[in-house]
């Protein structure tokens, strides 16, 4: 569930925890969906990026202060990273996102040359 | 055209694996689909004016989440329904839970039952429940005679 990355040069003292988002993935003729888990974050702490054909989900929570102290605890404080290694197909131009009540919902349509088409026989 | 192999299904065995070895027992059984359905994460705070509990409840819709108080127990429980997908939808990963959930706590003091509020923003469910006046800590002056 968690992964923890180190950066460059830099004690392992140093380490950041992310937890991994569960997600659902979905390819249709048009494209991709992805749906990621990540509770307390706002769009505002979302992060995507892309970097050739990979891309970084990350989800940073919204900082809340709590009254008072914690009698129990089970979520975990860390913040939200995925990476996925996209089809070639994808027209990255054309990728969405957006975060509805913590769920990161993403489409990635594929570009037209390889969509599927129907050829009209003369 | 052979299915692109990039999110394929085979590592979902591997993230299983990862799962056990990385995360606590406790901890697993919670959040491990395989073993327990949903049970979402669960956080309780206390300050001398009131309680609130934090659930982590992604996805949802406020109509679908039910909140009620029975005999000093905290239930909050409620459906989420997965989207409808068009069945030539092929599925890579299916890691998010659908269906029904279910938590039940014993409060540790006695609240103001008509004063709870309840607010659900980004996936995260906060109840607040103001603490009754007798359990309040009190402050009594000491009189000198």
């Amino acid at each position: 569930m968690k992964a923890t990355l180190q950066k460059e040069g830099q004690p392992a003292a140093a380490t950041v925890e992310y937890l991994a988002p569960e997600v659902d993935i979905y390819e249709t003729n048009e494209g991709y969906l992805i749906e990621a888990e990540m509770p307390g974050v706002s769009k505002d702490g979302l992060e995507v990026t892309l970097e050739g054909t990979q891309i970084t989900l990350l989800g940073h929570r919204r900082q809340e202060t709590v009254p008072g102290q914690a009698l129990f605890r089970e979520s975990r404080p860390a913040d939200f990273r995925r990476v996925f290694e996209l089809d070639p197909a994808i027209d990255t131009a054309k990728i969405v996102a957006r975060m509805d009540q913590g769920v990161l919902k993403m489409t990635l349509p594929k570009s037209e040359e390889v969509k599927p088409r129907r050829i009209t026989v003369e | 055209m052979a299915g692109w192999a990039g999110f394929g299904r085979l590592t979902d065995l591997r993230h299983e694996i990862d799962r056990l070895f990385e995360a606590p027992l406790a901890e697993l059984s919670r959040s491990s689909n395989l073993l327990s359905g949903w049970t979402p994460a669960m956080d309780i705070y206390e300050d001398k004016d009131s309680l609130v509990v934090r659930v982590e409840l992604p996805g949802m819709k406020k109509e679908d989440i039910e909140v009620s108080l029975h005999d000093g127990s905290l239930s909050i429980s409620g459906e989420r329904k997965g989207a409808e997908h068009s069945s030539s939808a092929e599925i890579y990963r299916s890691e998010r839970f659908f269906g029904r959930f279910q938590r039940t706590v014993t409060l540790p003091t006695l609240v103001k039952a008509d004063k709870i509020k309840a607010q659900y923003t980004d996936g995260v469910l906060t109840v607040t429940l103001p603490k009754a006046e007798e359990v309040k800590p009190k402050h009594i002056d000491v009189q000198v005679s």
